[in-house]
């Protein structure tokens, strides 16, 4: 079986494009890619345009697997940034037919449509391709400090230290923003990034609720003081996006209106949302038992 | 280690600007909102008073000269006027605060639009109190 797989790579590989463009052998089929290309860092003046490759896919092929089809045997000079190809590392989100994906876990065949358009995130400058910088949004993740910060935890005698304890209510209250894995999705979907570059953008803010919520934490007045600014929580529209693009089911919009009802005084009215929250992902689930 | 380095220095700087900042600001951002969303819930609380008033009479009739004069005369609705006036003006200033604070981030525009809003908030509230004032029938000279 794998050898017959091999043999069916080196056809492709020695096709020339225009070839392989009208092949369509069984169980394969053609999309057309259409991948941004700008080069902004070696040639600031680069004048972004699309270049178009025929690709072929199966029915598991991802849009990862297909630029990375394209960069192999067509042009490997398409820029991609990726890593473990399961939706862990957060390292190829990009827009894809128009909304904030992650490459590799967004399946041709759920696109509906024989023409897939990548394009670099949003809210991100260029580097190269499909490939965009994240300082900035790290910048403001780390502004958050995004780290359980204790002064008990100081103990210089290692024989004294504990484990801190947490009961499962606890847990929940922030278990689903530390799911977060730093792909920038939501960041590029947020129309205040767009507009206000101050703004921290809904991944640091939920960050900022994951370790505020934290009962190990101690310094959420520290944090509380990073994110109460005239460029801070207060400027969220509730567009409510990044929650929809979120590929790992982490709700940033929740977690900045937890932080604002922190901030407003109504601290009480976190368990209130979590127990909502808790109910309506129990009746979903129930749901999709039947 | 290099790069380690110019995160930390980049968060020193952050810091500074940070506490720089804070010294500066008058009033935490929070506690804006606060009135924000406070002189909202009660602008809908006068504002629905003020129409119910109009609703006791024929429309029109509420709209004559005489009768906004007797308005004004009443001390109470006056008192009234006067809330609106003052819940939406904060309100009203604010939220235009918010939206040009999103168009530039620069510390010059932020101050600039904090000091206009600030100033056409007052200037208007003295011009709608002078009103009712006058109207009301006490005379400012």
């Amino acid at each position: 079986m794998n050898i017959f797989k091999k043999d069916k790579r080196k056809e492709i590989k020695n096709e020339t494009p225009l070839e392989r463009s009208n092949t369509s052998t069984s169980g394969q089929s053609l999309v057309k890619l259409r991948v941004f290309r700008i080069n902004a860092v070696q040639n600031p003046n680069d004048v972004p345009h699309f270049d178009e490759f025929q690709v072929p896919v199966k029915r598991w092929t991802t849009v990862l697997d297909a630029l990375l089809d394209a960069k192999s045997y067509q042009d490997s000079s398409i820029g991609i940034r990726y890593s473990c190809r399961m939706a862990s590392c957060g390292s190829c989100g990009m827009k894809i037919n128009g909304i904030p994906r992650l490459a590799c876990y967004t399946k041709i065949s759920d696109l509906d449509t024989n023409t897939i358009t990548c394009e670099p995130l949003p809210n991100f400058p260029y580097i190269r391709d499909l490939v965009t910088d994240f300082s900035q949004f790290f910048d403001h993740h780390r502004s958050v400090m995004p780290f359980v910060k204790n002064k008990k935890a100081d103990i210089p005698n290692v024989n004294e230290l504990t484990e801190y304890e947490q009961t499962p209510q606890d847990l929940d209250k922030f278990l689903q923003f530390s799911y977060c894995i730093k792909c920038g999705l939501c960041y590029s979907a947020c129309p205040t990034v767009a507009t206000d570059l101050k703004f921290p953008g809904p991944q640091a803010l939920s960050q900022a609720y994951r370790y505020l919520a934290d009962s190990r934490d101690s310094d959420k007045s520290k944090r509380l003081k990073v994110i109460d600014t005239s460029h801070g929580i207060w400027r969220c529209h509730f567009a409510g996006s990044c929650s929809h693009v979120c590929p790992k089911g982490v709700d940033p919009a929740l977690g900045i209106q937890l932080l604002r009802s922190h901030l407003l005084g109504l601290s009480n009215s976190e368990k209130k949302l979590a127990k909502l929250h808790d109910r309506s992902t129990n009746s979903y689930r129930e749901g999709e038992g039947e | 280690m290099t790069s380690d380095n110019t995160g930390n220095n980049r968060n020193k700087n952050k810091n500074t600007t940070t506490k720089w900042f804070s010294n500066v600001t008058l009033i935490r951002e929070s506690q804006i909102m606060k009135i924000h969303y406070i002189t909202a819930v009660g602008a809908l609380f006068v504002v629905a008073i003020h129409i119910m008033m109009r609703l006791i009479m024929p429309f029109n009739m509420s709209l004559e000269f005489e009768n906004v004069i007797l308005n004004y005369k009443n001390v109470f609705y006056a008192l009234l006027l006067e809330s609106i006036l003052i819940l939406i003006a904060i309100h009203g200033f604010n939220g235009l605060r918010v939206i040009l604070l999103e168009i530039r981030q620069t510390q010059i525009w932020e101050r600039g639009v904090n000091i206009l809003v600030i100033v056409a908030m007052i200037g208007i509230i003295a011009y709608g109190t002078r009103t009712i004032i006058i109207a009301n029938g006490f005379s400012l000279g």
